[in-house]
């Protein structure tokens, strides 16, 4: 049975409370509902007129043939960065769980990546794979691949995609590791004196085992390829060239701050927050109930 | 079915840490053995190098005709019940007692043929489609079992099998482990720190201590004739009275001591304290003043148990004698 604490005040729990409650109405409730307000709002470049036009943003957007291919970029990048991440990190911690010499330090040197802000993570790509200056670049063109992602989409694609999985790889490889590690050495035992080696025994034990910690991992990161990565596309290509990158997050950036459609952006951040409101969801109804055999 | 042979096997982890120092051991093909020692003896060590999951340093191990100290797990042969049951979590009743068979190749009709077959002997049928975390502590237990058998492997390796299970379930496996014994007469061992499951189970037992073979034989010859202090005080309960005399350690059990007249005391004790079990009463007391040897007796129910002095007498048939340094049995 949980504790339950009683408080005798009748004021007390909610002062406790405000706080937090005052936070989540300020930065989020606050310019959630502007958000929702604005979508339905005509404005001019200028700010001096505004109208209310009902739906007709939402309208405009799934018109808007560069919206609809924002999502599609979307879908792309961040499948590859939940895919790739995820991937690395189940290999990563999979062979980490097998060292059994200095764990620790190999532990900690795989989660720093974890502590660099994604804007710095992506200047630090941005180095390695500048055109002209990147020691990358430089390896690349001696083994005769052209390298310039300033004009080739898919390598811009490439560039943002490796950064914004190499900084989520170490949130991964934490789970993945606690996942590994709680599965118990008797099971991976019996599967070998039943005769499974080190490949079958990784898919038919090990995986199913992990599948719980897998698709929280797996919602989670899209909600990072969705929304944390401005910071990587911001630093890197800003969403170029020609749109190869943009992400419909940074397009709400784009649209409403530097084209100063506020509505048209508006209306994007309604959808955006629709689909961080349906992945939370996801997540409540089937990882929790899963998450434990 | 196979025989097994141990040769002087040995286990070391790093220089200075040996944890099994030389055991050898002939076991016969179908034999039932029980490995007994307390924890940290290194008896499930010993086990896990016949499995196969822990490397043999030095010695060597054959399963029939085979040493197979550079054999993997998979190919010796062997079926292993753990402690734990390991059962796979995610997979039901059937599919985990024919994954090994599904692994090696065996035909749809046989794996079911086996487990259906395994399911009747262990009353599973009901369960087969069942998940692990949906059965009760005895019935993970029989699949685990389940699992072994279907393989029909050369030996039966046993981890523990039964320390998870309540007393009163652990005696009614005890009597199903037997009846698969007789019914399969497959080659076991057995590995327990619970000396009823040596002495009931065993047709041979190997008892260990700090990575030793103290004794190794028939659990009614280890009981009449311990070979060290040790096997005395481990098998037996009370353990064995050993009390100082003429320079050496004379044994007598606590079974063996009976009350009598003054006169005929060949021992005395002063009882301080009493456990009426029943069926018998166990006393404990000390030899002269209070710094004296401990000695524990077991007494008919009738004997009017009470604290103070009781002479005692036993058969001289019935009394041990160890060299104190050693700790060895000197034969009469």
């Amino acid at each position: 049975m949980e504790k339950k604490v009683v408080f005798r005040s009748a004021w007390l729990p909610y002062a406790l409370v405000a706080p937090q409650i005052a936070i989540t109405l300020v930065f989020f409730f606050w310019p959630a509902a502007q958000a929702l307000w604005y979508s339905f709002q005509l404005q001019d470049a200028f700010g001096l007129k505004t109208q209310f036009v009902g739906l007709q943003n939402f309208a405009a957007l799934l018109r808007d043939s560069n919206y609809l291919q924002s999502f599609k970029v979307t879908a792309m990048f961040s499948a590859l960065v939940a895919f790739s991440g995820i991937g690395i990190s189940l290999l990563l911690a999979a062979m980490a769980d097998r060292v059994l010499r200095g764990a620790l330090v190999y532990r900690t040197l795989l989660i720093w990546p974890y502590a660099v802000a994604s804007a710095v993570a992506g200047v630090l790509w941005l180095f390695l794979f500048a055109p002209s200056i990147g020691i990358v670049t430089y390896v690349l063109k001696r083994g005769g691949i052209h390298w310039d992602w300033l004009l080739q989409g898919d390598q811009a694609m490439l560039l943002v995609v490796i950064a914004a999985t190499w900084k989520q790889i170490s949130y991964n490889f934490l789970f993945f590791l606690a996942g590994l590690q709680s599965i118990p050495r008797s099971l991976i035992e019996a599967a070998a004196i039943d005769g499974a080696g080190p490949g079958r025994r990784f898919w038919t034990i090990v995986f199913p085992l992990l599948s719980p910690t897998t698709f929280f991992l797996l919602v989670v990161n899209i909600v990072y390829a969705f929304f944390d990565t401005f910071g990587v596309i911001d630093a890197t290509t800003q969403g170029g060239p020609a749109g190869a990158t943009q992400i419909l997050v940074y397009k709400v950036y784009y649209d409403g701050v530097k084209a100063a459609d506020l509505g048209g952006s508006s209306a994007q951040s309604v959808i955006l927050m629709a689909i961080v409101i349906a992945l939370t969801v996801v997540q409540f109804r089937y990882v929790e109930r899963r998450v434990q055999y | 079915m196979a025989a097994v042979s141990l040769r002087d096997v040995r286990k070391s982890y790093t220089k200075d840490l040996q944890v099994i120092h030389g055991v050898s051991m002939e076991i016969a093909d179908g034999e039932f053995i029980v490995i007994l020692g307390p924890s940290g003896c290194g008896k499930s060590t010993l086990l896990r190098m016949v499995a196969g999951l822990e490397t043999i340093t030095a010695g060597e191990i054959a399963i029939g005709d085979r040493v197979v100290n550079n054999l993997e797990p998979k190919d010796r042969d062997i079926a292993m019940v753990f402690q734990n049951y390991a059962l796979y979590p995610h997979m039901s009743v059937y599919d985990n007692m024919a994954y090994g068979l599904r692994i090696r190749g065996f035909a749809r009709e046989k794996i079911e043929e086996r487990v259906q077959r395994a399911a009747e002997i262990l009353e599973l049928k009901k369960f087969l489609d069942r998940k692990p975390r949906a059965l009760s502590g005895g019935q993970r237990q029989r699949v685990a079992m389940g699992r072994a058998i279907v393989r029909e492997p050369q030996v039966f390796l046993f981890d523990e099998p039964l320390s998870n299970l309540d007393a009163k379930l652990r005696v009614q496996m005890r009597g199903e482990l037997q009846a698969l014994h007789r019914r399969l007469g497959t080659t076991s061992l057995f590995v327990t720190h619970d000396q009823v499951e040596a002495m009931t189970l065993a047709q041979r037992m190997i008892v260990m201590n700090a990575g030793r073979a103290e004794q190794i034989g028939a659990p009614l010859e280890v009981y009449a004739r311990p070979a060290t202090t040790f096997v005395a005080g481990f098998i037996g309960s009370p353990p064995m009275n050993l009390i100082p005399r003429d320079g050496r350690l004379m044994g007598v059990r606590p079974e063996h001591l009976e009350p009598c007249g003054e006169s005929e005391a060949m021992l005395s004790i002063e009882v301080d304290l009493i456990e009426p079990l029943g069926a018998d009463t166990l006393v404990y007391g000390h030899i002269g003043d209070r710094e004296g040897t401990r000695v524990a007796a077991r007494l008919h129910a009738s004997v009017d148990a009470r604290t103070g002095r009781l002479p005692l007498r036993y058969a001289p048939g019935q009394v041990h004698w160890f060299e104190p340094a050693s700790g060895r049995r000197i034969e009469a």
